[in-house]
């Protein structure tokens, strides 16, 4: 009893006002039905008042992307609010650059919905769809890389552009949250997305996916990106990646390849050991060329190739300045900063190169 | 119970027994939010709404639930739920009702969640065995000194933004020198009303 009696009082004052606040809540945070206007009357949505911004555009079905689960500090969930979102929060300076901040770009987690509100978001983002599917293959590419393929149950066809990457959701002990991957398959694969993984140490996407097997049942958002593949045959396609920055690359180059067998293509992949993916194809197509640079070939391997960092084979390799190229480059952010001075000493112009850090 | 009149005891929260520069508590707001005198006057004003009005809540539940089951070893925790579930509702209500000081208040509001100035404030009351005015009153002064303190020391810290203070002591150390000193002028104060 003498130990009973201080729980249960302590018990009951929290119960108390839990159901106070319980009560306040719903008496206070009540701000009705609101109009949601998503670019200029393009989608018009009736949303229930008092959420963020981000959970109404959920529950509209209007992806957005998102990482950390609405908790504010991904800085993922940009959207421009034209009117109704209030001031700008001291949670969301840090996320923007003074630019978007007088354009009025916010984080979509931090706006909270409590009158009509006009946003603006990139058409893209109105494509994006939720799927549910299901783990089809799962395949060991090194010790810490898989490549995970799904086929896709509802809906059953995915569009994108080679380049883009899906959300997906991982479950987590604070709740679900939200990891991007740039898909693997090409465009042409309508039915399946398949995505490689590096597993990171306590990453939670990662950890997640490496351990899937065969029949899991996977959730996921896309396609998001702006990676946009030059339809004219005669620009040359350049890429550039290492380690799990194969992904979108290898989209890429399934993409060029299949719609124009003679297109000039060429990959630049910095690794550890040389992945095989692409052999078949050099050997199909005589104007793909592929350079690896190992960053350790094995003692006493016959590894006559490039070695070290991936830009300087680029440097040494890539000929002619005056060439009409695209570039895609995926990796490091350090190794994206010195690819891009190389490219840019030959001549490739900044809206012609595509990136993607991680 | 003391027969000090509440008026005394307000005047003396304020300047002979500041919770800040006496006691030392709300610390950790009082060096993090001692910027800019704007936001320590929110702040300020946030931590006086609070703390009067939890002083409040806790005399009642302390002398009509605390004491009557005998449970007085159970204040602590039962006093930082009240605190946490007031400031919460504050929260809503102000949001509510006033969006404009919901924004200028908004991010300080859940920072006096953990201010252990308000907390400090009811524990005071009940081991100076305040009647419910006296504790209102100190509450209320309470407030308005960790208010005064904080305003001041962001006063001070705003002009030192010209001055050329040596390298090891910028920032929070030098904050805290000054808090020291502010802290010893106070004591000048002392002995013009005693309510311990």
């Amino acid at each position: 009893m003498e130990f009973l009696l201080p729980a249960l009082v302590f018990g009951g004052i929290l119960v108390g006002l839990a159901a106070a606040l319980t009560v306040a809540e719903r008496l206070l945070v009540n701000y009705g039905v609101c109009k949601l206007d998503i670019n200029d009357g393009d989608r018009e949505f009736d949303v229930d008042g008092g959420q963020s911004l981000l959970s109404a555009l959920n529950e509209s079905k209007v992806f957005i992307p998102s990482a950390c689960g609405g908790r504010g500090s991904c800085g993922y969930c940009k959207a421009t609010v034209l009117s109704g979102g209030g001031p700008l929060l001291p949670t969301e300076a840090p996320f923007l650059t003074r630019a978007e901040i007088r354009s009025g770009v916010r984080l979509a987690c931090q706006v909270k919905v409590r009158e009509d509100i006009r946003i603006k978001i990139p058409e893209d983002f109105l494509n994006v769809k939720q799927f549910a599917a299901t783990v089809s293959e799962m395949k060991t590419l090194t010790h810490d890389m898989v490549e995970a393929t799904f086929a896709l149950d509802e809906p059953a066809v995915i569009e994108q552009r080679a380049g883009q990457y899906i959300q997906l959701t991982a479950p987590s002990p604070e709740g679900p949250v939200q990891r991007a991957y740039s898909i693997s398959s090409p465009p042409s694969d309508t039915e399946h997305v398949q995505i490689v993984v590096r597993l990171v140490p306590g990453g939670i996407g990662s950890t997640y996916i490496h351990n899937l097997s065969e029949g899991d049942e996977v959730s996921f958002t896309g396609p998001y990106g702006d990676f946009r593949l030059n339809e004219d045959p005669d620009v040359e396609v350049v890429c550039v990646g290492g380690g799990s920055g194969m992904a979108p690359l290898k989209n890429v180059i399934l993409t060029v390849l299949e719609h124009w067998p003679e297109r000039k293509c060429s990959l630049f992949f910095g690794c550890r050991t040389t992945a095989d993916v692409f052999e078949e194809l050099a050997k199909k197509h005589p104007n793909f060329k592929i350079v690896y640079a190992l960053s350790e070939p094995e003692e006493g391997s016959s590894w006559a190739g490039e070695t070290g960092f991936i830009h300087l084979s680029l440097d040494r390799h890539l000929e002619g300045a005056e060439a009409a190229r695209q570039a895609f480059l995926c990796g490091p952010p350090p190794m994206i900063e010195a690819v891009m001075n190389v490219l840019e000493n030959k001549g490739v112009k900044d809206e012609d190169i595509f990136y993607d850090e991680f | 119970m003391s027969e000090i009149s509440p008026f005394l005891i307000l005047i003396a929260a304020i300047f002979t027994n500041n919770i800040l520069l006496a006691n030392f508590l709300g610390m950790c707001s009082f060096l993090a939010v001692s910027k800019q005198v704007d936001t320590a006057l929110g702040l300020g004003a946030a931590v006086i709404f609070v703390t009067t009005m939890t002083t409040a809540i806790n005399y009642g539940v302390y002398h009509f639930v605390l004491v009557p089951l005998g449970l007085t070893i159970l204040q602590y925790i039962v006093f930082i739920a009240v605190i946490a579930a007031f400031v919460q509702f504050v929260e809503m209500f102000v949001e509510r009702f006033s969006l404009k000081l919901y924004h200028a208040l908004g991010i300080f509001l859940p920072l006096i969640t953990v201010n252990c100035a308000i907390l400090g404030v009811s524990l005071f009351m009940i081991i100076r065995s305040y009647s419910f005015w006296q504790s209102v009153a100190f509450g209320f002064g309470g407030g308005v000194g960790w208010m005064l303190a904080i305003v001041l020391i962001a006063g001070l810290r705003q002009k030192m933004g010209y001055s050329n203070v040596p390298r090891p002591f910028r920032g929070v150390a030098i904050a805290m020198v000054i808090t020291g000193v502010m802290a010893m002028a106070f004591m000048g104060f002392a002995g013009m009303v005693n309510i311990q």
